[in-house]
């Protein structure tokens, strides 16, 4: 649990940071809040030459209303998030989300940026990013992109950002009248990962769901919507038992491991128990 | 419930006083083993073994002295004789075997984790980097992982027999059969068709001590004369001294150890580690000081591990529930080596399967098996942990077989107040205690009743969160130990205790105790003590300790026996000083010893209050030494050392509600109500600390907490995001009171709790799950009662129900 030496630079602008990890080459890797990059560096699972601290840029930072969507600073902090009053009105699913992170130690270092782009399977934020639909927004030697969450997690901890980019923020759209999300986190003890989480997100008109958006945590190598779930729910009854007949879908097309907190087959088990109360929340039933 | 002693006439003991050392503690102050840093000093780094079983084909260190700030590397090889092996001091029978433990591997490694080579290098990270330098080759050899398969005959050896032929994993065989062999059957055949027998086995999964300080040690050369001083973060100093001694060939009075601020230790610092051996080792070697700092990844497979046992229970009684016998047979995993107390540990829980029941036949059979996994020792409570579960479980499988209420089978079963002192079936005398008590106030605070009419209603409506109830009536024996039962029991050591007291020229008391605590509190319970006899301030006494240099005498803290022995040294030199103190005021007062009083600190002589002389006179006079009555020596002080007569025999009832959610499998313990009885409180802030802290550990046993190896031997649990520890978050507010009994063998009235709350509730929280579960068919779970065991337990016991 020493982590190898290094180089350290903490660059200003976002430009500065991307010539940073280009000089650096192939062993430079981008650090925010650390929460997930120093344990690995700690156990010697990665051992990049040079650190490029992105902490201080200022442009990555705050929250802002961009009509439609909300955008977030790829180094705005759990912390931050969860208690943005932009995002409490326009994507409460995130600001709850966040609060689930591991404690508030961890929050108030860890970076919603960060958490996109590790792309742990059992990351709760990157789950929410799909729910909603998110898009992010990287820069990188080339100039600037924007990727759709569904095509932004690749595989366990890959995204589809380039060694040399860095993600700058996240555009996540508001939420219009009539939706209401739950995000249920399952886990062993108040602090750990999620060992199954689901976000969904129910629009209701009366006693129907008009249309339901739920994704996965933990489900497979990346996060996951359940699309069948989605499409049993539409127009379906706002009833527990049409709720739970749709969540018995919710394991389809997943691809869940199976480690030392639940095997792939409870994994599914726990996905469509959680679907159906996820679901039944954000609906109001 | 804190409160400051402002009022200098009430007894200190017995007051919930907050504790003297948190100040420094809670603000830095402190003084951790790493924190030591001395000139010259050599940072130590290990090459663990990544294989659970292999054989050494290659190891060349070379290589690592070339990189930066390495100043030496070795193997075993290389340091031939200052290899030193860690040493077993309890040969529980005279046939067992007992492998050596090499602090480095020669030839062979044995678990993962085992130590390989050493790096010294003037820099921390320098000597972690140098690591991979070293040139190492394994060709494996199969891991023997599987306690049941480890001692079947042909398997894989651990360890080759002492003639070089093929080994057996079996460490040792003992049994004990006061009422004979076959006592059980015999019992079983005499009750006819009044008899009811459950059989079960449960497994006590292996778990870590999870101390917040990881081990670390400093051993310098540099120390006056020829003195070699070690700093351990270690519960053993005093122990420490004399096993570094024998295991290096040092002199015993050229050693000094000093267990400075120590981090926790739960048992998993009361060891020789083969680390500590190395560093001395080298550090004599070279003459320079030498320190190692581990990190948690390798406190996870190379501190000792606890419990791992397969426990066969097989209970027998009257149809209405009286118990007829009760048959043990278990098979405890001692890992790859011996370390200095391994195979006693399943022994200590021998005498304690009976608890608190009485019945005519006991027969109880342990077989030590070795496997290539972490060395086991002794983790909080050590073998009474484990006892108490399967007890206590299969009281509650019992009762359901009989189909009786579990509290019920209990009360018609213990030993009752009345009968006190009594000696159980497997020959221990329990002095005192009153179960009845301890049970109706647990029952009263918990509101039973109401509790199972709920559990009803859940039942009746399907609710998916079924509630159930746990019960746990414990008892256990700690306060380790009477030397001449420790010596019959085969273990090299006593079971005494030391203090010394001094009253000092300025009034001042020194307290050197022989207790060496981390995290206790002992530094405000001994002067609570102390001051009751000496009638001084709690705030004048300096508790000293953990150095054997300035507290040469003592056996250390482990098994609840710092209060439950260390207290009575106190009590009597404490009182050895009054006596020689009363001599000097008599002379000074000019009259008769038996004339004088001893109150609020000052000798009075009787009927005549204006005439005294305060403790602090006597001992400015001592020190002047002016006008000292003929005969008395200078210096006021007096020391003690005494043996206990007895075990220590602490109990109580924990009751416990579970919340089962039955479709994702997550227990909720809704409340948990422990009343227990301690005897004497000292302190009742510290026993209500000890309480929770040891609930904590049995209720991370119970949910949260356990060792998993895969078939090749390799830790998966190897670190805190796998080896799942629960917070405050995790645990519900608990409700604690007492009940108390004094002990009638301990002159303070006290008896252990360090251990307590770790004993007893592991079976409180399974009983209750498998409460909240019965009526779907479930029997048991396995502990962890992680959430996919219980999911598994209903799915088993509904496929079962079909
Ligand atoms: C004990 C513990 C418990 C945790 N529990 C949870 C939990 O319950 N749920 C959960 O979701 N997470 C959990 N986490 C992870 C936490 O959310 C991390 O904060 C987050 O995953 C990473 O954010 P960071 O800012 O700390 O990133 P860092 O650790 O600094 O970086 C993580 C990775 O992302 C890269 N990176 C970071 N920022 C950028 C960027 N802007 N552009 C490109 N690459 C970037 C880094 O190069 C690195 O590879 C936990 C962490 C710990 C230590």
């Amino acid at each position: 649990m020493i982590p190898i030496a290094f180089d350290y630079v903490r660059p200003g602008t976002v430009d500065e940071a991307i010539s940073a990890l280009a000089a650096a080459g192939e062993d430079g890797k981008v650090i925010s809040g650390g929460q997930s990059l120093m344990p690995v560096l700690r156990l010697r699972m990665a051992a990049p030459t040079t650190l490029v601290d992105i902490g201080s840029i200022a442009e990555m930072k705050g929250i802002t209303d961009g009509g439609d969507h909300l955008v977030v600073g790829a180094n705005a902090t759990h912390y931050e998030v969860m208690n943005d009053a932009l995002v409490k009105q326009h994507a409460p699913l995130l600001a709850q989300a966040a609060g689930t992170v591991a404690d508030p130690a961890i929050r108030h270092r860890g970076t919603f940026g960060g958490s996109l782009a590790h792309a742990d399977p059992a990351g709760d934020l990157p789950t929410v990013a799909l729910a909603l639909d998110a898009t992010m927004v990287a820069k990188g030697p080339n100039g600037t992109r924007e990727i759709a969450a569904k095509d932004f997690f690749v595989d366990y901890f890959t995204s589809a950002l380039e060694p040399e980019e860095i993600l700058v923020a996240v555009k996540v759209p508001k939420l219009g009248d009539g939706w209401s999300t739950h995000y249920e986190k399952f886990n062993r003890t108040a602090q750990a990962w999620a060992t199954v989480g689901v976000a969904a997100a129910v629009k209701r008109q009366n006693g129907t769901i008009t249309e339901a958006r739920v994704a996965l945590t933990n489900m497979g190598p990346s996060p996951v919507r359940a699309s069948s779930v989605e499409a049993a729910l539409a127009g379906a009854a706002a009833t527990t038992d049409a709720i739970a007949a749709a969540a018995a879908n919710a394991a389809d097309g997943t691809r869940p491991t199976s480690d030392l907190h639940a095997s792939a087959e409870f994994r599914e088990h726990l996905a469509k128990v959680l679907t159906k109360r996820a679901v039944a929340q954000a609906a109001g039933v | 419930m804190t409160e400051t002693l402002t009022d200098a006439n009430a007894n200190p003991v017995g007051r919930p006083l907050r504790r003297k050392e948190d100040a420094r503690l809670l603000h830095g102050q402190t003084n951790w083993t790493d924190n030591i840093q001395l000139p010259g000093t050599l940072h130590m780094a290990i090459l663990r073994s990544p294989m659970a079983h292999a054989r050494i084909t290659n190891l060349d260190v070379t290589p690592a002295l070339k990189r930066p700030h390495v100043v030496a590397a070795f193997t075993a090889k290389d340091l031939g004789d200052l290899n030193g092996s860690v040493p077993c001091v309890w040969p529980v029978t005279d046939d067992i075997q007992m492998p050596g433990f090499p602090a480095l591997a020669v030839d062979k490694v044995r678990h993962v984790g085992d130590c390989v080579a050493v790096v010294l290098a003037t820099d921390k990270y320098a000597a972690a980097d140098a690591l991979d330098a070293i040139e190492v080759d394994y060709e494996p050899l199969p891991a023997v992982i599987d306690m049941e398969a480890a001692i079947k005959q042909g398997s894989t050896a651990v360890h080759d027999a002492a003639d070089g032929s093929h080994g057996t994993n079996v460490c040792y065989e003992f049994p004990l059969k006061p009422q004979g062999d076959g006592a059980f059957d015999a019992a079983v055949k005499a009750a006819g068709d009044d008899v009811v027998v459950v059989k079960r086995r449960f497994i006590n999964q292996r778990v870590i001590a999870g101390y917040m300080e990881p081990r670390a040690v400093v051993a310098s050369p540099m120390g006056m004369s020829n003195e070699m001083t070690i700093w351990s973060a270690t519960q053993i100093p005093h122990v420490l001294r004399v096993l570094l001694a024998l295991v290096t060939g040092l002199p015993e009075n050229s050693l000094r150890v000093i267990a400075p601020d120590v981090g926790g230790g739960f048992g998993g610092k009361l060891q020789l580690y083969r680390e500590e051996i190395l560093a001395v080792q080298i550090a004599r070697h070279l003459g320079r000081p030498v320190k190692w700092t581990e990190t948690r990844s390798e406190d996870m497979v190379a501190s000792h591990h606890g419990r791992d046992q397969i426990q066969d229970i097989e209970i027998a009684s009257t149809k209405d529930g009286q118990i007829i016998g009760l048959k043990v047979d278990l098979i405890a995993n001692m890992g790859a080596y011996l370390q200095i107390i391994t195979p006693g540990i399943p022994l200590l829980g021998m005498f304690m399967y009976p608890a608190i029941y009485k019945m005519p036949a006991y027969e109880f059979n342990c077989v030590g098996v070795f496997t290539n996994t972490t060395p086991t020792d002794a983790i909080r409570g050590a073998g009474r942990p484990e006892a108490t579960y399967a007890i206590e479980r299969i009281m509650d499988e019992l009762a359901a077989e009989l189909d009786m209420d579990p509290m019920q089978l209990r009360e018609k079963n213990w030993i009752t107040h009345e009968e006190f002192p009594y000696t159980t079936v497997a020959g221990l005398t329990y002095d005192t205690g009153n179960y009845e008590a301890a049970t109706a106030k647990a029952m009263d605070l918990f509101g039973y009743d109401a509790l199972r009419a709920e559990q009803e209603q859940r039942r009746a409506s399907g609710d998916p969160v079924q509630l159930g109830i746990g019960i746990s009536t414990f008892t256990e024996m700690c306060g380790l130990a009477p030397s001449r039962t420790l010596g019959a029991l085969k273990y090299v050591a006593g079971g005494w205790e030391h203090c010394t007291i001094r009253a000092l020229p300025t009034g001042k008391i020194e307290l050197i105790t022989g207790t060496s605590p981390h995290g206790q509190g002992h530094e405000t319970a001994w002067s609570q003590i102390a001051a009751s006899i000496l009638g001084v301030p709690v705030d004048d006494i300096e508790v000293v300790h953990s150095d054997t240099g300035r507290a040469p005498y003592g056996m250390d803290t482990y098994g609840s026996r710092s209060l439950a022995v260390g207290g009575q040294a106190i009590k009597k030199a404490a009182e050895r000083l009054v006596e020689k103190a009363k001599v000097i005021a008599a002379h000074q007062l000019e009259c008769s010893v038996d004339d004088l009083e001893f109150i609020q600190g000052a000798f009075r002589v009787k009927g005549d209050p204006a005439k005294s002389q305060p403790l602090a006179a006597v001992a400015f006079e001592a020190f002047t030494a002016h006008n000292l009555p003929d005969g008395v020596e200078p210096t006021l002080q007096a020391e003690a050392t005494v043996d206990p007569d007895d075990f220590s025999y602490p109990h109580g009832t924990h009751l416990c509600a579970i919340e089962v959610d039955t479709e994702t499998g997550k227990s909720k313990i809704r409340s948990y109500v422990a009343v227990d009885d301690v005897g004497i409180q000292v302190n009742p802030l510290i026993v209500e600390g000890q309480v929770h802290g040891g609930l904590a550990c049995g209720i991370g046993q119970a949910l949260y907490e356990g060792v998993e190896y895969d078939s090749d031997g390799n830790l998966l649990t190897a670190s805190f995001a796998d080896y799942l520890i629960p917070s405050a978050a995790d645990l519900p507010s608990f409700t604690t009171d007492r009940t108390v009994t004094p002990s009638s063998t301990n002159p303070l009235g006290t008896k252990g709790v360090g251990e307590a709350g770790a004993i007893a509730s592991p079976p409180a929280i399974i009983n209750a799950i498998v409460d909240a579960l019965r009526p779907m068919g479930v029997t048991d779970v396995k502990m962890p009662a992680t959430p996919e065991n219980v999911w598994r337990a209903i799915q088993a016991g509904q496929g079962g129900a079909q």
